[in-house]
């Protein structure tokens, strides 16, 4: 029994590498400029994971094959080194593997999050509330009218609480729902929280982040390739999370002007 | 080392039924106790687990009874949204706190932790009989949230304000959900700080004449490391569910910040923090992975030396990892919130610390994997298990080196990576470290043996079924498969749906074996084999006492302490092992230098 345990060891191990190694999964393609960095560093760390799995996988099953049901009035033996071995191999091993993997995703993480968006980085706001996104473009002035929330009125399309009325910040603001970009260009994303705590998650974009209630947060990053993706929610925020979602729309230069005016035409 | 005269527990024999089953001192009836309602946990928590996975691969599919389960969760026994996320809530929280804190360090450490130090019970008897009622009030009133108000809390097992905190305008069951599940969990503390306080001065004050720190068994370890975790993981998320519970009753708003406008409305609420809860939350969190997998780590060392015929590579070493993940469980807990919105400098703080952690769990795999060499290896139900529970751990354990980085975390946070990695690394191993613990020690708490052909057929389904089930996990969540959500309307999810389907075939067969377990457990106890005193030819002091162990556990005379805990295949000596008890001298002890 304790050979066939091995040899399933060895079975589950081999089988569990054989879809990450043939890609039938993979993470979603990158559009992103920031995204190479987090990709390779997911690609060093599968590969030092998957060595580490295998490698402990396939001696442990090699161990039940040779050291069970050995023949009565043999010895047992140490292991060469004894324990001192072992604990200066982790610490050398792992060590110095958890240090690279630190170094290099601080970097990664570095480029996304302690580098400021630049100046000419185009500010969108998107708000989130049980269970949608809303979007928000300053118009032509450049500047976001300040929120009210006691004035949010979905049945009037006021999904911001905006007062056009008197703040003349708000009344070029564009308010849409689903999101539109130009490719290329950074884009500098504010984020609101209406109500609970969720979540902007782009995969291909390599950005998710949650919506913090109370505090506003930003992201900032730049498209690099047309197409249309879809932005879900992963904080769970009530009945309808599983469905909470809008579309990331990233276009040509020329695109996104037409769809900007068309938009500030239907406001 | 201590004098137990000075120490003695002195508590008669009970002799009514209530006294000796019911409300009973004895730390081994308690232990049984704690046993019994782990396993009543696990299975309306592994049903939960089945009714979701078939939502989740055949959406409208109606469960026949699911009604009974809800008020108004299920109308024509079909699924609804809000309905799905109840269920997951209370999976999470029955398995957490009801299955993985009790069994293995409750249930087994009330019954052996006393007995392997040798001692006659536990140095506050009251306590520690007080500390399993108290959770057994603690899954009453979580389980009683199924038949009040719109059903249990939607929030998941870990109620992120302020979807927790806002009361039933956030979704059906976040009212009086909320406070039932709030108060279940603050009830559910005290009386695993009660335990712990049992099991630190057991640990500390109780070892009989002879037996000094380092000569006890691992499990005696894992258990006195992880009620030092469970004292301060604990007494942090007591006050945390009481300031929840007063957000509800009490108009406070310790977790809702202001101008908060839910369902139309804009909320009176003023200056809270969200993130306060995560804090506070995960404190507690992270080291109730470890408050898990530690009794676990200790229970399978004890199992895999008896079965090795051989000590560890090093006693002390082990001791001295389990220590440092306990340690560094405080450190790490802010990469369950890389993410969260909390400064992104804080997030590398956290990650280092959590890297680190992979040392002293390498060093642990390591020790078990370098025992194994050169080992007399025997097989049966409990090694098995215990083998098991490495090959798991390293499975689950791997993965933890993509998640404890925030870049690679901005991929897999909240998808069903994450789900693969804590089901493998904390949930099975944990439960595996009970299977294997049970199959070992079964006999000693029953007097009879488990049947070990139906143990062996419980082994292959459960081991081999396990992987299939959460071995996908990890390629759904590579693929972007978001968790918490009751169905896959997304245009990149859809495709992953035949995956969904084929986890939930692997749950239902792989739970159906878990039957099989339950029934040589019941079988046995009343028609098993019966079992003599140490049937594993076993050193520590649990062998060397009556099979099962009399009232005050060691009959007239206590034990006395001449060994280290693991002298097998001992040179010299005139037995292939020899008990910790035996006055033998001989020329090369397994001693720790």
């Amino acid at each position: 029994m304790a050979k066939i345990f091995a040899v399933t060891i060895i079975l589950i191990a081999i089988g569990s590498a054989i879809p990450i190694v043939m890609h039938t999964w993979q993470l979603p393609q990158d559009i992103s400029t920031h995204g190479p960095l987090i990709d390779e560093q997911y690609a060093d760390t599968m590969a030092e994971a998957g060595i580490s799995f295998l490698a402990s996988q396939i001696l442990l099953a090699f161990f039940i094959w040779k050291f069970s049901n050995v023949k009565p009035g043999t010895k047992t033996k140490n292991f060469p080194g004894g324990a001192m071995g072992l604990v200066i191999a982790a610490f050398l091993l792992v060590g110095t593997e958890v240090l690279a993997l630190g170094v290099f995703g601080a970097k990664a993480w570095a480029s996304v999050y302690f580098t400021p968006p630049a100046a000419n980085a185009m500010p969108v706001q998107v708000q989130a509330g049980q269970f949608a996104f809303y979007f928000r473009y300053p118009g032509p002035d450049g500047k976001f009218g300040p929120l009210h929330p006691d004035q949010i009125n979905e049945a009037n399309a006021n999904f911001f609480g905006l007062d056009t009325t008197h703040d003349p910040d708000s009344k070029d603001d564009i308010v849409t729902a689903e999101m539109a970009i130009p490719v290329n260009r950074e884009i500098h994303l504010l984020m609101h929280s209406k109500d609970l705590g969720h979540s902007f998650f782009v995969p291909e974009l390599r950005v998710q982040q949650d919506f913090v209630p109370g505090l506003d947060l930003s992201v900032h990053f730049t498209a690099t390739k047309v197409g249309k993706y879809e932005i879900v929610c992963t904080q769970l925020c009530g009945l309808g999370h599983y469905n909470m979602k809008a579309y990331l729309e990233v276009m040509s230069p020329e695109d996104f002007d037409n769809w900007i005016k068309q938009q500030a035409a239907l406001q | 080392m201590h004098d137990m005269s000075a120490h003695a527990v002195h508590h008669g024999a009970p002799t009514s039924f209530i006294r000796k089953h019911v409300f009973s001192l004895d730390h081994k009836v308690i232990g049984k106790q704690y046993y019994a309602l782990a396993l009543v946990a696990v299975v309306w928590g592994m049903v939960l687990s089945w009714i979701m996975r078939i939502h989740l691969g055949w959406g409208n599919y109606a469960i026949p009874g699911l009604h009974l389960l809800s008020s108004n969760g299920a109308p024509g026994n079909v699924m609804t949204p809000e309905y799905y996320l109840q269920l997951m809530t209370m999976h999470g929280t029955i398995m957490v706190f009801f299955v993985l804190t009790t069994a293995p360090f409750a249930a087994f450490g009330n019954f052996f932790l006393p007995i392997q130090v040798g001692a006659e019970d536990m140095p506050f008897p009251h306590f520690n009989m007080m500390s399993f009622w108290v959770t057994f009030v603690a899954f009453l009133v979580l389980v009683s949230s199924f038949f009040v108000g719109e059903g249990p809390t939607l929030g998941g097992w870990t109620q992120y304000a302020p979807l927790s905190a806002v009361g039933s305008v956030a979704g059906p069951g976040q009212g009086l959900g909320v406070v039932l599940w709030a108060a279940s969990i603050a009830i559910f503390c005290v009386g695993q700080l009660l335990g712990s306080l049992n099991f630190i001065t057991t640990t500390l004050d109780m070892r009989t004449r002879g037996m000094s720190l380092m000569r006890l068994p691992l499990s005696a370890w894992a258990w006195f490391i992880t009620s030092v975790m469970g004292l301060t993981a604990f007494a942090v998320l007591m006050p945390a569910c009481i300031l929840l519970i007063l957000d509800h009753v009490a108009g406070t708003s310790f977790f809702v910040p202001s101008n908060l406008v839910i369902n139309g409305q804009l909320l009176p609420h003023t200056g809270g923090s969200t993130l306060l809860w995560q804090h506070l939350f995960w404190f507690f969190g992270h080291p109730e992975v470890y408050i898990a997998i530690v009794p676990g780590m200790g229970i399978v060392s004890h199992v895999l030396v008896t079965n090795m015929r051989k000590p560890l590579l090093s006693h002390r070493v082990m001791i001295y990892s389990m220590g440092a993940l306990a340690v560094l469980s405080y450190m790490v807990y802010g990469h369950h919130m890389f993410v969260s919105g909390m400064n992104p400098f804080s997030s590398l703080a956290f990650s280092f610390p959590t890297l680190v952690i992979t040392i002293p769990s390498t060093i642990i795999v390591l020790i078990w994997l370098g025992s194994l060499y050169g080992a007399k290896l025997r097989i049966n139900t409990a090694s098995l298990f215990a083998l098991a529970f490495i090959s798991m751990f390293i499975s689950g354990g791997v993965s933890g080196f993509f998640l404890a980085q925030p870049s690679i975390d901005i991929m897999l946070h909240a998808t069903y990576f994450v789900v693969g990695h804590f089901h493998l690394v904390m949930a099975v191993a944990a439960i595996f470290g009970i299977f294997s613990g049970t199959y070992f020690w079964f006999p000693k708490m029953a007097g009879r043996m488990m049947n070990e052909n139906l143990g062996k057929l419980h082994f292959w389904l459960s081991f081999v079924g396990t992987y299939c089930i959460f071995m996908p996990f990890h390629y759904l969540g590579i693929a972007g498969n978001v968790r918490r959500y009751q169905a896959f309307t997304d245009d990149y999810l859809i495709p992953l749906i035949p995956v969904h389907k084929f986890i939930t075939v692997a749950a239902i067969l792989t739970g159906l074996a878990q039957f099989i377990f339950i029934y040589n457990l019941i079988h046995s106890h009343f028609k098993g084999a019966p079992a003599t005193d140490n049937p594993w030819e076993a050193t520590s002091l649990e062998w060397s006492t009556a099979t099962p162990p009399p009232h005050n556990n060691f009959g007239d005379k206590m034990p006395v302490v001449y060994h280290d805990p693991y002298q097998y295949s001992v040179e010299g000596a005139s037995t292939e092992f020899v008990m910790q008890t035996s006055p033998e001298q001989y020329a090369n002890p397994h001693e720790e230098k």
